[in-house]
């Protein structure tokens, strides 16, 4: 498979594929620093949907087309309008943390940021059709898809019938996962009135640990709808 | 000048509206080509079923929650959830009865590719009709329940 | 200028990761925290998708061979359109007579199903938060401590 690959062209990279890739990451990096500083929920929820939609196009400059096409549904479009809707029933903003207590964080992000760079020397170089990853099973797939399955794209081959059990596993999780959202929230958004009996004591909603010190609680109108 | 409130009526997003009326169903429309088109083209189920669910979104968030639930009904969730993951396993299990491995679509026509076109047209939708609903039913979740805090307090 | 940059999306994508690791540890925040596990995730999608290009190469989605009907020269031999019963046009393949290169598909599939599996999970982590909220009247992890520890010491007593 090598000889194949070598034979074919030259890993050369067009420069402004190069400088894409370059200043799309730089911009990630960007994006990833200012959600560090942010406290405002408003602002990060955005910038998660900014750093999603900025991949996404980083992704197509690396042919991953389908993958880009993903990201900018699912995590600028749709994550975004959940983190939103989820910030609209929680908080607007984010104490800030004293730095005394961040720093072992920092120490550990570091030191595991450290031992990964120290590992970076023995990845494939970047674009490299040799590579173990791309020397085997990928292009496997590639040159089957065109004599047993016969249609244009791989991905959709290998996602619905090469991997087909794998896919059927991922569908049964996102299937749970909105099982359990339904679950804790309910549709009509009546689901779980709080009640938990802890100690043998039954506390309810109303008289939750720190009630006392939050604002007025809501008006018990929601849980009307609980029988329907 | 005149009043815009007599010329517009009172509705502030009346633009909002009218465009938010022309693009649902072009979304829609682009989730199915999306869908029916993967086979040659970037796209599949994954892709179509959220594009398909963010039209629905979409006219929950400019024309209101209550709304939406008369477009697209709740109890449909329930179903469609399920309908989806039947319809992946189901395939699984035709190309067993029909003497197959589970999810190997090559006996579901006469000429393999032929089975595989089909097999993958099958689990496709499947993943559509999941991921679609899914999505559907997160976001009624998170959009009926009340929230603590009026606007006032942002 | 490619020779430099060849460990270059690496080091991106392992600050990038440790960013994202950062936010979930030091931030108190619950939503910020899944903020900061979304960054994370993000940042896995980029190795994978860093490690599955191929240079020079296109979209994984097979090119057909439009050569048949036609000459040597690139000239049509025919007038008419030509057809061809659906399933049988060939592909073009990287190989030794081709100059056509493929990415590497597989990398791409895992993270399709990856992202939407993602976002999934965190409509899980959201619908948890929304449930603490509720219940604590707060999301910062502090405060929600700070109501349980008292909390318990009431249990206690009675």
């Amino acid at each position: 498979m090598s000889g194949i690959m070598t034979a074919a062209s030259e890993p050369s990279f067009v420069v402004p594929v190069l400088l894409l890739d370059i200043s799309l990451l730089a911009l990630l990096v960007v994006v990833a620093f200012a959600i560090v500083r942010m406290r405002s929920l408003f602002a990060i929820v955005m910038l998660q949907g900014v750093y999603s939609l900025v991949s996404a196009a980083w992704f197509v400059s690396l042919d991953a087309v389908d993958v880009a096409f993903t990201e900018a549904a699912v995590g600028a479009g749709v994550s975004t309008v959940l983190m939103l809707s989820a910030m609209l029933l929680a908080d607007r903003k984010s104490t800030p943390v004293p730095m005394r207590r961040q720093l072992g964080a920092l120490t550990v992000v570091i030191i595991a940021g450290a031992a990964m760079l120290y590992a970076v020397g023995d990845m494939p170089a970047f674009g490299d059709p040799n590579s173990p990853a791309n020397s085997y099973v990928g292009m496997d797939f590639m040159a089957k898809t065109a004599e047993e399955i016969k249609i244009p794209n791989v991905v959709t081959a290998v996602l619905a019938s090469y991997r087909g059990y794998d896919t059927f596993g991922e569908v049964v999780v996102i299937f749970s996962a909105g099982l359990g959202v339904l679950l804790l929230l309910g549709l009509n958004g009546n689901a779980g009135r709080w009640e938990a009996k802890p100690n043998g004591q039954v506390i309810k909603d109303r008289t939750a640990p720190s009630a006392s010190q939050a604002d007025a609680p809501q008006s018990d109108q929601p849980e009307m709808e609980a029988s329907t | 000048m005149s009043d815009p409130e007599a010329k517009f009526g009172r509705d502030p997003h009346v633009l909002l509206r009218v465009i938010a009326k022309f693009l649902i169903p072009l979304i829609a429309l682009f989730a199915f080509y999306v869908q029916f088109h993967g086979d040659y083209g970037p796209g599949g189920g994954f892709q179509a079923g959220v594009i398909l669910a963010a039209s629905v979104i979409l006219y929950a968030l400019i024309f209101g929650l209550t709304e939406a639930k008369k477009a697209f009904p709740p109890r449909l969730i329930r179903y469609g959830m399920t309908l989806g993951v039947v319809l992946y396993g189901g395939t699984g299990v035709v190309n067993f009865i029909l003497g197959g491995e589970f999810l190997n679509y090559s006996n579901l026509a006469s000429d393999p590719a032929a089975g595989q076109h089909y097999g993958i047209l099958a689990v496709e939708l499947g993943v559509l009709i999941t991921v679609t609903t899914v999505m559907i039913a997160i976001f009624y979740a998170f959009g009926s329940r009340q929230p603590e805090t009026s606007n006032e307090d942002w | 200028m490619s020779d430099w940059f060849a460990q270059y999306n690496y080091i991106v994508v392992i600050i990038l990761m440790m960013t994202g690791l950062y936010i979930v540890f030091s931030s108190r925040n619950l939503i910020k925290k899944l903020a900061g596990l979304s960054v994370f995730q993000t940042s896995l999608f980029l190795l994978y998708i860093t490690i599955g290009k191929v240079s020079g190469g296109q979209p994984p989605i097979l090119l057909e061979d439009k050569s048949y009907g036609k000459d040597g020269g690139g000239q049509s031999l025919l007038s008419g359109p030509v057809e061809v019963a659906a399933g049988d046009a060939a592909f073009i393949l990287p190989g030794p007579g081709s100059d056509v290169l493929y990415s590497n598909p597989l990398p791409h599939v895992l993270i399709l199903t990856a992202i939407v599996v993602g976002v999934a999970t965190l409509s899980i982590g959201l619908a948890l938060t929304v449930r603490i909220r509720e219940v604590y009247h707060t999301i910062e992890e502090d405060e929600i401590e700070a109501a349980d520890f008292v909390y318990n010491l009431e249990g206690t007593a009675d």
